[in-house]
């Protein structure tokens, strides 16, 4: 009995260890999504609450807790309410498999990547059902252009994902990361990164791609009868999803939590705040990419996916894995 | 021509120079003021907070004449008159229901004694709505408070009269 407290405490303090800084990043992350935005448009961005504003994601939730909840009377009421604790607790359970460092992972399973991908499509859900249980017209329409978004760039990613695989031969998070200690593969598969990228912003909802809350056609798309914490679920939700698209990018492609060179100030720095330092890259170019581009029509996006990304990740597979097979590079052997 | 177009698309050179002129705008002067800390400048003309102002000597301007009443096309203000023990004609009561005013100026504009004015405090939010329904003590302290800055802006403006 003592034994099993024991494990239950160790499990728990682990995972709010996890939980608890990804959560405080998330509220950061979107104080710097809206700083970068306001920089780039020469505005000043929110800098009143704390130094530099950063509190100003903490003012808000604070608000958003003390706001009504509004539930729709003709809305259905269960997966209403579901909706938004299921978007945020799929995006917030995938960050077990990430590794910060050697050892220093929550769950270290042998198909890390696969546990990340299946979560991550589970996360449609969470959107469909928000759109389909508001019972109104805008939801819905957002609902089901995410849906057909998000299906179209997962494929995409997965066979981008494979490109990896082939390059690593385990599915293990760690070992992806270790294969990279040489070289990291966004260099050999740098035309992959770049698709990776737009797909992740896809996959996300993020600008230009999203056309689920395109407020100028669907009012806010999913989210239109969402208030109050509710409302601030979903976006927890979307931004934790949009920290861990970031970091599977730096999982993949620029070696995880290994420093760029190995000599002496740069591995010096523990290899967690690499790992750091390299979300925050990407996720600046996110928020910079926001800033700039503008939103694609619906058919433009559906063409992007499957009549562009598609073909060309399967012929980059082809390409990998000939050149590895006639090299000899092939891992394993 | 089309070849170009085709090498610009797959490179992505549209999207790299647009992400770079970002970066680049990111590093210049704001064009926006930090608002609550540093305040932009506002005309003369400016149609704030309103005010009912003094002579010099301490004596109310209003006369009471009702013109503001009349012409306010939200009908925010409601005045009462009664004649004072020296035959002068003066409000008992003026109201102005700062939740109905439109901030068109009219009342400013009717007055011919310039007791009804416009200053340029916009910052008078509060938390309650009762607080925003205006009588005529808080008109009177308002003015007693501005009257500096509303004597110059109307003295400033007098030319284009």
């Amino acid at each position: 009995m003592d034994s099993y407290f024991l494990i239950l405490f160790t499990e728990v303090y682990k995972i709010l260890f996890l939980l608890v800084p990804v959560l405080v990043s998330v509220a950061m992350i979107v104080w710097l999504d809206r700083r970068v935005w306001a920089f780039v448009q020469k505005r000043r961005g929110p800098n009143v609450v704390g130094p530099f504003g950063l509190f100003q994601s903490l003012a808000d939730a604070l608000k958003y807790i003390f706001k009504e909840i509004i539930i729709p009377a003709s809305s259905n009421k269960l997966v209403f309410v579901l909706a938004p604790v299921v978007t945020m607790t799929l995006a917030l359970i995938s960050w077990a498999v990430i590794p910060f460092g050697e050892d220093f992972v929550l769950a270290d399973i042998n198909v890390g990547i696969l546990y990340l991908f299946a979560v991550s499509s589970l996360g449609v859900y969470g959107i469909i059902m928000g759109g389909w249980a508001s019972n109104s017209k805008y939801p819905f329409l957002g609902a089901i252009r995410s849906a057909a978004q998000m299906v179209s760039y997962e494929v995409s990613i997965g066979v981008i994902i494979i490109n990896v695989l082939l390059c690593v031969g385990s599915l293990n998070l760690s070992d992806i990361v270790m294969a990279q200690q040489n070289l990291w593969f966004v260099i050999p598969l740098f035309p992959m990164f770049v698709i990776f990228f737009i797909s992740a912003l896809a996959e996300t909802n993020r600008p230009p791609f999203d056309l689920p809350e395109a407020e100028a056609e669907l009012v806010a798309g999913y989210q239109t009868e969402y208030s109050g914490m509710m409302y601030a679920m979903f976006w927890l939700g979307e931004y934790a999803n949009i920290l861990l698209m970031c970091a599977m990018g730096a999982v993949l492609f620029l070696g995880g939590w290994l420093s760029p060179i190995d000599i002496f100030p740069f591995n010096a720095i523990p290899s967690p705040f690499w790992l750091i330092f390299k979300i925050l890259f990407l996720f600046i170019l996110f928020a910079l990419v926001k800033a700039t581009v503008p939103r694609y029509r619906y058919d433009q996006l559906m063409k992007l996916g499957w009549k562009i990304f598609l073909p060309f990740s399967l012929f980059y597979v082809v390409l990998t894995s000939s050149f590895l097979l006639y090299f000899d590079l092939l891992p394993g052997k | 021509m089309k070849i170009s177009r085709l090498l610009k698309t797959i490179f992505l050179i549209d999207f790299v120079t647009g992400l770079l002129i970002a970066i680049k705008e990111t590093f210049k002067e704001k064009k926006t003021i930090n608002y609550p800390f540093e305040k932009g400048s506002l005309g003369t003309r400016s149609r704030g907070e309103h005010a009912l102002r003094r002579y010099p000597n301490g004596e109310e301007r209003c006369i009471a004449c009702k013109l503001c009443e009349a012409v306010c096309p939200a009908q925010a203000i409601t005045i009462e008159s009664k004649e004072r023990d020296d035959g002068s004609r003066k409000t008992v009561r003026y109201d102005i229901d700062m939740l109905k005013c439109i901030y068109c100026g009219l009342c400013e504009e009717s007055c011919p004694v310039d007791a009804i004015v416009q200053g340029p405090n916009f910052e008078f939010a509060t938390e309650t709505r009762e607080e925003l329904y205006y009588t005529k003590e808080k008109l009177l302290e308002n003015g007693d408070r501005w009257e500096n800055i509303l004597a110059a802006n109307i003295k400033a403006d007098s030319s284009h009269r």
